[in-house]
Formats: C-alpha cells, sequence, structure tokens
C-alpha cells in the first residue's frame, strides 16, 4: 500500500563502488525440515525454486531461496506477495510441523555493485570474497562490521545485502565508509 | 657529532629536501629518511631520557628495535605518544617533540634520579613502598605516576579513520627481505595464493647493505628482478609498509597496514589491520643485532654496529667523524669497512676474541684499520655525548689500557633470530651455541587445528647468517610448504649467493668478564626501563631464579620495546649468576603484537558515527523532529519525552503523564521483543519457559508472563498472545528481545531438541503503538475499520483487522492503568500510522510520551519493571507475583530454584510501595537504615528503593522498594538517608497508588 515506506527510501552513495538502498522486497522466514519431501514441493511451488545447499541460495525471476541454517530457508519476493506466500505455504505445510513468518518489514535491502565491489565487503565482513571462494548461487549469514547481515551476488560485480531495518542508517554509512573514493585496498 | 655525509644514502633524494620541528625547532631532512636518520643528519644525538633514571638517550638502532628514540608525534587529533624515530618515515611538516623530561630534553630535572641510582636498584619500588600500607595510596603513588609515564596520553579525540580488510590465502609470508622474497616466488611459482607483507617501505631487507650478491649480481639487482616476477603472478599479492603483527590460532594473523603515516595527515584511512586466515604462515622476519654490556653503553653515540652502516649506506648520515668498533663477531667489520670507505675514521676494532675475526678482519686490517684482539671497552667516557673510550683486556677486571678518542661506538654483541611470530602461537625454541642464540625448534612448531605445523621460519629468522644460506632455507621450506597447500613448485634450483666466510662469534655477556660492580652498574640492558647487569644480578642473588620473575622484578623487557635488544643479554647474565645453561634459564614468553600497532587499527572503523549501531523504530524519525529527548534502552534509542519548545526534561514529562490519564496518549512500543513459537509442542515449551501456564490461553485471548532463569531468578515478563492452536507470540521487554530468543533457542537445542518447537524473532516486522487513555477508543473508532467497542475487543485480547487502512493485529492491555489499545502494524507503514493517529487524535489532545512517563504510568499502578525491581537477585516472590506462579504445572525454569532455603527465607526483602512523608521524591537507589551495625562495622539496612518518581497526577513523589517484612509493616515510617547528608522518611503502603480497583482500564 501507499503508506509503506523502506527505511531509507533508495538512498545512495557514489564511492569506488555503488551503494544503494533497494526499498521493500518480500521475504518470508520459513523454517521446518529441508530434507523433506514435501517441504521442498511447498518451497518449489511457490518460488519454482529447489531448496538451496547449505550457504547457497537458488533464484528464479522475482523469487529466491537462501539457505539461512539447516532448519531454515530465506525467499525473497515481491513485497507485496509476501502475505500471501506465507498463505500459500501455511495451507500446503498444514498438519506438518513447520513455522512461516513475513519478515519484509523488520529487513533493510542494499546492493554495493562495480568493479571493485567485493573490496566494500571484505572490509566489513569476514568472509573470503575472493572470486574462487563467493560468486553467483552463494549465501553467507553473516556480519558487517558489528551488526548481522546476509549477501549473494546476483552476478560477478554485485553484492545484494540484507539486515535489520533498525541498523539501515548505520549499514549505510558503514558501507559508504568501506566505499570511499581512493581507499581501495 | 653526528651529520650528513656528503655523499651516499640509497634510499635518500637530495634534490628534495624535507623540513620537520624536533621540540619547536626547525629542522631539514631528506625525502626517504626516517626521522631518526634525519635527526641524526642534523645532529640530534640526544633524542630522550630513560624512564627511571632520566639518563640521555641517543638512537641504537634503525629499526623496530630501537629503545631509546621514542617521540611524541604530531597535535591535537594527530598527536600520537611513543612513536619510533626509527619507524617514523619523515614527511613535509613533521612535528615531533622528545619525552620523559622536564622542563627541556637538555636540562631536565628528573635527572637527580641518576645520581641516586645506586640507591635504586631493581625492585626498589616494591621494597621501599610497601611499608607504611596507607602511605601507598596517599603519597608514593601519585608522587610515582607522575614521574612515570614516557609519551603523554593524547587529550583529543583521533582525528584520523581506520579500516580493517579480511584475507584469505593458501601462503602468507612475514617479511620482505631476500628470504621472504624468495619463499613468496617460491609459492607463488608453485600456483598458491600468496600474500607477502613487509613492515618497512623497501623490499629486500639489509642485504643490499650488507653487500651481499646473489646470482652473480648485487643483490639490489636480484630483488628488483624477483619482486617484478612476483607483481607479475596474480596469485600473489605484495603489501609495504605492511608488519605482521601476530600469530593466533587455526592460521589466524593480523598485518598492521600503515597507509598514510608517510604523508603529511590526510582524509584517507591512517591504518589498515588485515585479518588474515592462512593455511600456511612462513615468517622471514630477519635477525636483530644484540648490544654488548659494557659500562656506559648507553650513552649517545653508542650505536649498534649494522645500524650505524644502515644510516651510512641508507641515508649518507654518520654518528661521528671518529667510530670504535667493538665486537664478538665478524659482521661489525663490514661497518668499520663501510665507515672507512665514506671517508671516515677508525681509530680502532676492538674484538672481543683472542684470536679476532676472518677474512673480514684480514681486509680491513689491509685497509689499514687497528684491530685489537682480546679487548674489551673498559668504560665509555662523555655524558650527552660519547668522548671516548678506554680499553682493557676482556680476560681481566677492567685496567685500563688505552684510551681512544672518538665520537661514536659501534657495537655488536651477535644477532638474535626474529622467533616472535613462531613463538606467539606456541613454537618453541632450540639454543644454537655456536652462533649463541635461540631459534626455532622446527620439531616443535605451533600446530593448527589438524594438529600439523602451521608455521615455518626461513633465513636468518631461522638462524641462517650468511645470505647462500638464507636463500636455500627459503628456498627448500617455502617448496615443501607450497606442496602442503596443494601446489606444484618448480623444480628449478635456489638462488646462489657468493660466500661470506666468517670465523665463530663468541659469547661476550659482560665487558670485561671480570667487571667489578662498579662497571657492572653502569652496563645498560635494558635502556629504556634502566635495568643494568648488575639489576638482574642482584635478582638473582635475592632468589629470583624464573626469568618471568626477573622480568617483573626487574622490570627488564617490560618497556615499549618488548626486550628486543635486552631479552638476551639479560637472561645470559642470569644464568651466568645462576651458574645455570642458557637454555635451562630459557625465554620470556612472545605476545602479540611484534611491534606496538595503534588502538585506531584495533577498533577499525568503530569510531564515531560508526562507533556502535544503533536501533532506531520506523518511528525515530519523529522523535528526531518532534523534541525527543533520547536514552539507551538495549540498542535502542528510546524518546524519554518529547519536548516543547522552551519546555523543560520535567515539564514535558509532567505534561505527558497527564495528557494520557486525562485524554490521549500514544508510545513508540516497536522496541518491545516480538517472538513467535510455533509447534505441536509450543504450549508444553511455554509452560516451562514461563512460571505461569501458556498452554491453556485460548487463541484470541493475551496473558501477562514472567520469565524465569534456571536459578529461579526474574529475568524477564511481557504479554502472551495465543494466536491458534499452535502459534503463540511472546512479548518481552525491549531489552530482551534478544536474549530471550537466544534463551529460548538455547533450551531448544540443547536441551529439548526433540520438542517440536520453532521460533522466530519478528520484533521488527511490526511498529507497535500503545493508544492509551479515555478517548483511546474513540480515536481508533474515528479511524474506522474493525470494532473495538468492549463487547468485541475484551480486556487481554487481541483482534486483526483494518484500522484507518492499515494492516493491524490489536492487543487490548494496559501497562498504564487506562483503557489501552496496542496497535501492531508492518513496520513498513509504522510512520505513516503514527501520523494518522495524530491527525485524527487532534481533538482528543493526542500526546506522544515516552519512556518516563510510561515508567510514571506503571508506577502509579505498582507494576514492576525489569531492570529496575529486578536486578538478577530478584525472584517473583520477592515481588508478589506469586499469582503468577503456576501451582498446576509439574515444573518451570526456576521453580526448584525457588524452592531452595534463601529463596523460601521470610527475611528476604519484599515489595512495597513507599510515600515520602514531606511528599519529595525519594533518590534513586536510596537505602533505608537499620538498627546497629554488621560484622564489618557498617550501618545495618532494612531495604531500598527500587523505583521512584514525581507522580504529576497524585502530585507527590512515589516510589516501591524492597523492604524487609515489607508487606506486613503497612504504615510504619522508615528513614533513608541522602548524599547530602539530610534524611528521607518514608511511610511504607500498598505499592498500587491509582486506582485499585483497575476500572479506568476496563471501560
Amino acid at each position: 500500500m501507499s503508506n509503506a515506506v523502506s527505511p531509507l527510501q533508495g538512498a545512495s552513495f557514489d564511492g569506488f563502488a555503488r551503494i544503494e538502498e533497494q526499498g521493500l522486497r518480500g521475504m518470508i522466514t520459513l523454517r521446518g525440515d529441508l530434507a523433506d519431501g514435501g517441504f521442498g514441493k511447498a518451497v518449489a511451488a511457490l518460488t519454482g525454486c529447489d531448496v538451496p545447499d547449505t550457504r547457497r541460495c537458488e533464484v528464479k525471476g522475482d523469487y529466491a531461496v537462501a539457505w539461512m541454517s539447516p532448519d531454515e530457508l530465506l525467499i525473497l519476493c515481491p513485497h507485496s506477495a509476501a502475505e500471501a506466500g506465507v498463505a500459500q505455504l501455511s495451507k500446503v505445510l498444514s498438519g506438518t510441523h513447520y513455522l512461516a513468518a513475513n519478515v519484509s518489514d523488520a529487513r533493510a535491502v542494499f546492493r554495493v555493485s562495480g568493479e571493485d565491489a567485493r573490496q566494500v565487503i571484505s572490509k566489513l565482513a569476514p568472509v573470503d570474497m575472493s572470486p574462487e571462494a563467493f560468486g553467483a548461487g552463494d549465501f553467507r549469514r553473516t556480519r558487517l562490521a558489528q551488526t548481522p547481515a546476509a549477501f549473494w551476488m546476483p552476478n560477478d560485480k554485485t553484492i545484494e545485502f540484507i539486515c535489520f531495518r533498525s541498523v539501515a542508517d548505520y549499514v549505510f554509512a558503514l558501507l559508504s565508509r568501506a566505499a570511499t573514493p581512493g581507499t581501495q585496498v | 657529532m653526528s651529520t650528513r655525509l656528503h655523499q651516499g644514502g640509497r634510499l635518500i633524494d637530495r634534490s628534495k629536501q624535507v623540513s620537520f620541528k624536533f621540540n619547536g625547532r626547525r629542522l631539514k631532512g631528506y625525502q626517504g629518511d626516517t626521522l631518526a636518520s634525519a635527526l641524526l643528519g642534523a645532529d640530534q644525538m640526544l633524542v630522550g631520557r630513560s624512564f627511571k633514571y632520566h639518563r640521555p638517550r641517543g638512537i641504537v638502532a634503525a629499526g623496530p628495535e630501537e629503545p631509546n628514540a621514542l617521540m611524541n608525534l604530531g597535535r591535537d587529533g594527530r598527536f600520537e605518544p611513543n612513536a619510533r624515530a626509527t619507524t617514523t618515515e619523515l614527511f613535509e611538516g613533521l612535528e615531533a617533540a622528545s619525552q620523559n623530561h622536564w622542563p627541556s630534553l637538555e636540562m631536565d630535572v628528573g635527572v637527580v634520579n641518576n645520581f641516586a641510582s645506586r640507591f635504586m636498584p631493581a625492585g626498589f619500588y616494591y621494597k621501599t613502598f610497601i611499608h607504611p600500607r596507607h602511605a601507598w595510596k596517599y603519597l608514593f603513588e601519585p608522587f610515582i605516576r607522575k614521574a612515570a609515564g614516557l609519551g603523554k596520553a593524547p587529550t583529543d579525540a583521533d582525528a584520523d579513520i581506520y579500516e580493517h580488510y579480511y584475507s584469505f590465502v593458501d601462503v602468507l609470508v612475514v617479511g620482505g627481505g631476500v628470504a621472504g622474497l624468495q619463499a613468496a616466488k617460491v609459492a607463488g611459482e608453485a600456483g598458491a595464493k600468496v600474500l607477502l607483507l613487509e613492515q618497512t617501505a623497501l623490499w629486500g631487507g639489509r642485504a643490499p647493505v650488507d653487500g651481499a650478491e646473489i646470482d652473480g649480481k648485487p643483490a639490489q639487482d636480484w630483488i628488483d628482478e624477483t619482486v617484478q616476477a612476483l607483481e607479475g603472478m596474480e596469485n600473489v599479492t605484495l603489501r609495504l609498509r605492511n608488519m605482521g603483527a601476530g600469530v593466533y590460532d587455526h592460521g589466524y594473523a593480523l598485518g598492521y597496514e600503515r597507509l598514510t603515516d608517510h604523508l603529511a595527515p590526510s582524509d584517507a584511512p591512517r591504518h589498515r589491520l588485515w585479518r588474515i586466515r592462512a593455511r600456511q604462515i612462513i615468517t622471514a622476519t630477519g635477525a636483530i643485532e644484540r648490544p654488548l654490556s659494557f659500562a656506559g653503553n648507553d650513552i649517545p653515540g653508542v650505536i649498534l654496529a649494522a645500524s650505524l652502516r644502515d644510516y651510512v649506506v641508507n641515508f649518507g648520515v654518520s654518528a661521528g667523524d671518529r667510530t670504535v668498533v667493538v665486537t664478538n663477531n665478524d659482521d661489525a667489520y663490514r661497518t668499520a669497512l663501510v665507515l672507512k670507505e665514506a671517508g671516515l675514521d677508525i681509530p680502532a676494532i676492538i674484538d672481543a676474541r683472542p684470536d679476532g675475526g676472518g677474512a673480514l678482519m684480514e681486509e680491513a686490517r689491509v685497509k689499514g684499520i687497528r684491530v685489537e684482539t682480546g679487548k674489551a671497552i673498559a668504560k665509555v667516557k662523555g655524558g650527552k655525548r660519547v668522548e671516548g673510550v678506554s680499553i682493557c683486556s676482556q680476560a681481566g677486571e677492567g685496567a685500563e689500557q688505552k684510551t681512544f678518542a672518538c665520537e661514536a661506538v659501534a657495537m655488536s654483541g651477535g644477532w638474535s633470530p626474529v622467533v616472535h611470530l613462531w613463538s606467539h602461537c606456541g613454537g618453541k625454541l632450540t639454543w644454537d651455541d655456536a652462533h649463541s642464540f635461540f631459534r626455532p625448534d622446527p620439531t616443535r612448531p605451533p600446530l593448527g587445528a589438524d594438529g600439523e605445523s602451521f608455521v615455518s621460519v626461513v633465513g636468518s629468522a631461522n638462524g641462517m647468517m650468511e645470505t647462500d644460506t638464507v636463500l636455500a632455507d627459503a628456498d627448500a621450506t617455502a617448496k615443501s610448504v607450497a606442496k602442503t597447500v596443494g601446489g606444484t613448485p618448480k623444480s628449478t634450483a635456489a638462488p646462489k649467493a657468493s660466500p661470506e666466510p666468517q670465523a665463530s662469534m663468541a659469547p661476550v655477556w659482560k665487558m670485561p668478564q671480570g667487571a667489578g660492580y662498579e662497571l657492572r652498574s653502569k652496563m645498560w640492558l635494558d635502556y629504556q626501563n634502566d635495568v643494568k647487569v648488575s639489576d638482574v644480578e642482584l635478582a638473582a642473588q635475592e632468589g629470583f631464579e624464573s626469568v618471568e620473575h626477573t622480568k617483573r622484578y626487574t622490570t627488564l623487557g617490560m618497556a615499549t620495546d618488548q626486550g628486543k635488544l635486552s631479552n638476551i643479554n639479560g637472561l645470559a647474565v642470569l644464568a651466568d649468576s645462576l651458574n645455570a645453561e642458557i637454555p635451562k634459564v630459557g625465554t620470556t614468553t612472545f605476545r602479540p603484537p611484534y611491534h606496538p600497532i595503534s588502538m585506531g587499527a584495533i577498533a577499525g572503523e568503530a569510531s564515531r558515527e560508526l562507533f556502535q549501531p544503533i536501533d532506531k523504530t520506523p518511528i525515530h524519525a519523529w522523535g528526531e523532529e518532534n523534541g525527543a529527548e533520547w536514552e539507551p534502552v538495549g540498542h535502542w534509542r528510546r524518546a524519554y519525552c518529547y519536548k516543547r519548545p522552551g519546555e523543560s526534561t520535567e515539564d514535558a514529562v509532567n505534561r505527558e503523564v497527564k495528557a494520557v490519564r486525562e485524554s490521549l496518549g500514544l508510545l513508540d512500543a516497536s522496541t518491545l521483543g516480538k517472538l513467535m513459537v510455533k509447534g505441536p509442542d509450543a504450549g508444553k515449551f511455554l509452560d516451562m519457559m514461563y512460571t505461569n501456564m501458556m498452554s491453556n490461553l485460548k487463541p484470541g485471548k493475551c496473558r501477562y508472563g514472567l520469565m524465569c532463569t534456571e536459578n529461579g531468578f526474574l529475568t524477564d515478563d511481557g504479554v502472551v498472545a495465543r494466536i491458534d492452536e499452535d502459534t503463540w507470540l511472546c512479548h518481552t521487554t525491549t531489552g530482551g528481545a534478544s536474549r530471550i530468543h537466544a534463551h529460548m533457542e538455547e533450551w531448544l537445542q540443547t536441551q529439548w531438541w526433540d520438542w517440536k518447537v520453532y521460533t522466530a524473532n519478528l520484533t521488527e516486522q511490526y511498529a507497535q503503538i500503545a493508544v492509551v487513555g479515555p478517548h483511546a477508543r474513540d480515536v481508533l473508532q474515528k479511524l474506522g475499520g474493525m470494532d473495538v467497542s468492549k463487547a468485541a475487543l475484551g480486556f487481554m485480547e487481541w483482534k486483526e483487522g483494518q484500522i484507518g487502512g492499515f494492516d493491524a493485529r490489536v492487543f487490548r492491555i494496559s501497562f498504564s492503568g487506562e483503557l489501552s489499545y496496542e496497535i501492531a502494524v508492518p513496520a513498513s507503514q509504522g510512520r505513516a500510522f503514527w501520523d494518522a493517529l495524530h491527525e485524527a487524535g487532534q481533538e482528543f489532545n493526542v500526546t506522544a510520551y515516552g519512556t518516563e512517563c510510561l515508567h510514571i504510568l506503571r508506577a502509579e499502578k505498582g507494576f514492576i519493571m525489569i531492570g529496575d525491581e529486578t536486578d538478577g537477585t530478584v525472584i517473583p516472590q520477592d515481588l508478589g507475583l506469586n499469582w503468577a506462579l503456576s501451582k498446576k504445572k509439574d515444573d518451570y525454569l526456576g521453580k526448584r530454584a525457588q524452592e531452595r532455603i534463601h529463596m523460601t527465607d521470610p527475611n528476604r526483602w519484599k515489595l512495597v510501595g513507599l510515600e515520602s512523608v514531606d511528599g519529595s521524591v525519594i533518590p534513586d537507589g536510596a537505602y533505608a537504615i537499620g538498627d546497629g551495625v554488621n560484622e564489618n562495622g557498617q550501618r545495618k539496612t532494612q531495604g531500598r528503593v527500587t523505583s521512584t518518581y514525581y507522580s504529576a497526577n497524585l502530585g507527590r513523589g512515589i516510589a516501591m522498594g524492597l523492604v524487609l517484612n515489607g508487606p506486613d509493616r503497612m504504615g510504619e515510617v522508615i528513614r533513608f538517608p541522602k548524599v547530602d547528608g539530610e534524611e528521607v522518611h518514608a511511610k511504607i503502603v500498598d505499592p498500587v497508588f491509582y486506582d485499585k480497583e483497575g476500572e479506568k482500564q476496563n471501560v
């Protein structure tokens, strides 16, 4: 609805990489038995994606499914589709042990792009960002400096992040400082 | 006098003069100088005062081992104490000041300590100031504190920024001398991902200064070619000005990169801390020359022989026209030859070895340099500068035989491999008798998680003392390390260096070996902390046999250089005094960092606005725009109150309190924790987590619950709503959201792993707004949507629907005693909903209220607050919350703990209301005094204030407190002393001050 706004309403910064807040994104926390066939079918029916392997994500159009823990997935979808998505999962999984919750508004989404985008992350997250170690299809739930974050790479020059909504301006400042022109490693 | 030679200096650019200030004086140096070489070039021999005796100190080394030339650098936000002149690169406008003197470097009052030095031996402070006991605190310590300390503490916030960088490599090579370069090349060619760190601004180490030849070429040519080859490898990263600072478990290492220290102040990050994960680490950290212990070896002008060579060759600087060289090994002859080559005089080389040296000695003699073998320095003459030396037999007691006038003394007591990084994570050392040094013992390396070695040492750090063996060692070790990480080393042979034949060195720990006390008390081991040979001997005599105890007793090696020059000499003296072998005495522990690193680098990005993440609700910005006075609650900032223009904090709080009770208040309650708990066993689980029953709550209903730790103490509280058959929503306190979520997960994952329960922390998904006051229902009805009438939504019920077009979950709960709805909307719509409530509430005098008003309202109703009425030692029974402790359940967390004797003690202080007799506000945390004194002679207490406020509604101070037998003492007056000496008298009353029947919330 028109009243809904993302925390930084699309703020951006141009350093040696470009930092952009991404606006509203639908997100569903889904917990259950990842190895269960019925669970996988429910995920596929909603997203078109298979259940991803450990520390991986699957992407299909507007939908993506990311591995969060041995019994938790994060489903990404259009913001307006999240409530319906929870309802659909609840219907299909009814009678099994699962948890599905709309967490779209608990989060902020950022995009870091550019030739040296990986360096921005290497300054803030204890993750090997070399191309051979992290690329498209990888997903990492980690921290950015002092706050939890998770990220993946839609392509080789772009990283997308999620963090908690309450720290959106901290994360924006963090990414911007790390991308200050002239501070490439 | 030290001076700039008219030619030479491979690192300086004489066409680029650089001006800098030392103690306010403008001096000149050249681009490429270090601060130390520039000071010597400007004849600044005296650079500081020692810590204890304030003795004059000159530059003694050319690298990070320098103990004396410590400077206060810069000013204001860029002031830094204890910077080493030898590792500080000169830049235009640099400002440095020497340390530890008053009023000036040349004229220092503290030098009286020097004349009293015979009365201040090792352990002086311990012995002297221990009696009388109380004098330490009031007399001695303040005096010593004033006298102690080298650099000044900065007074301004750091103006620079810093950052971290996470790096993951197969092989980390520390040290960019020829060994490190060869190791990196071998590992790089084998296909490994390599990171090579060099602490200085230059590759190659000291090989070019020492005149090494590699593969038939001058060392510099080989270095240039190797660096070029390395730069061509995509899998190799080369970093200058980046010091390997420490090695830790699991292949973790720190690199300390100094990005702008060699430049004038800039906005760029000053330091970058590399946080490295390496599968294998090769340290090629070289060796450090040791001083010799002779009387007066601390007088400015006495310099390490190889360091003096560095100054001449690298910077074209000499320490004086005439230099006496004193040594126990061949390497120092190189210094003599270099000085001679530069046209300077060598009055004599004093070689302690009866037979002198080998080929280098012959070369020196051929060049006409006088060599005195089997001799020692009896004494250095001079005060603030060297004026000459007298010599004696090394084998004797110091009878002076001859005197040489000179301005400088170049000394060499042999070399110590830099084994720090090897030792940081547990690598052990072995004593090498031939060279008299400790080197890494390859059979006892630091072990990784797989039980295998993860650190190797190459080159002179590994005890190799000739260029050829250095290169062969680096080559062979790097090949084997490369294989360990899955690389395929090339089968090329190691580079060959020209032979450097040397006669063996002789261990010389005292000069002369039979020196009497008078001489030994002038032989400095630790220049910075003023520890002499006689001090270590005294420690041994007094029974300090362990090297670690001797270190602490004498402060040997405890200065900012961490004993890089003094440790081996000191423990050799200790071994001699104990009549033990050196390896039996052992070394002190090497701890990271190798050389001090900045606090800023450790903090990384966490400064200023990035110091700590601050959680902000979707409504935070409204507070910024409307006078919010913020207070931290957990990591959140919550509005304490919203001040209108001209209003005091107190006025704002009182206005808010009255508006809520009389009309309509709005509270941003978004920070409250919202934990979803779902599954077939969720009811059973919540019955364990909460003291009261949650499994029998009906969907659509709410219940207030208490949580205790397994030790019975109250840890959190909040309202639980049952969403559907197997789903509950648990509200926690603001600070408790993450903690209680983790608490739940811990019990589920470690104790009840077979229970079918999932949790999710939905705290930030919703903006939650409390709509409170007699007009709460009116404003919601005005916005329109779902039915919020008493009949449709009773007290302690919840419902989902739309209000004013917003998706809302409405909880009819009250923390204020008023008619109240807590409404959760998606966070993205939170601000819009807040604005809509304000607009619709205009006619009801809608008032945003903050946490202080919230507290007063709840205190008027006698509701407890976690963190005020509880402090980790309070159980529900103390607070009269027995009604919330289910007797139907077999168990809940804390139940059994609450049956312990101490918990059921009738004398536990219990919650009551407190009403000051004079209507004033009782100070927070005040204690009520009882009769008599306890076993410590302190006044007995019988209660304390847990919450205290001014209630604008009641027009008086109200408080809650825990009081001995409180509930049985209603009406009694107890006394609370205040810090100003006055007392407040307060009557014990029921904690519910307002609307005891609860009618206002139930309309």
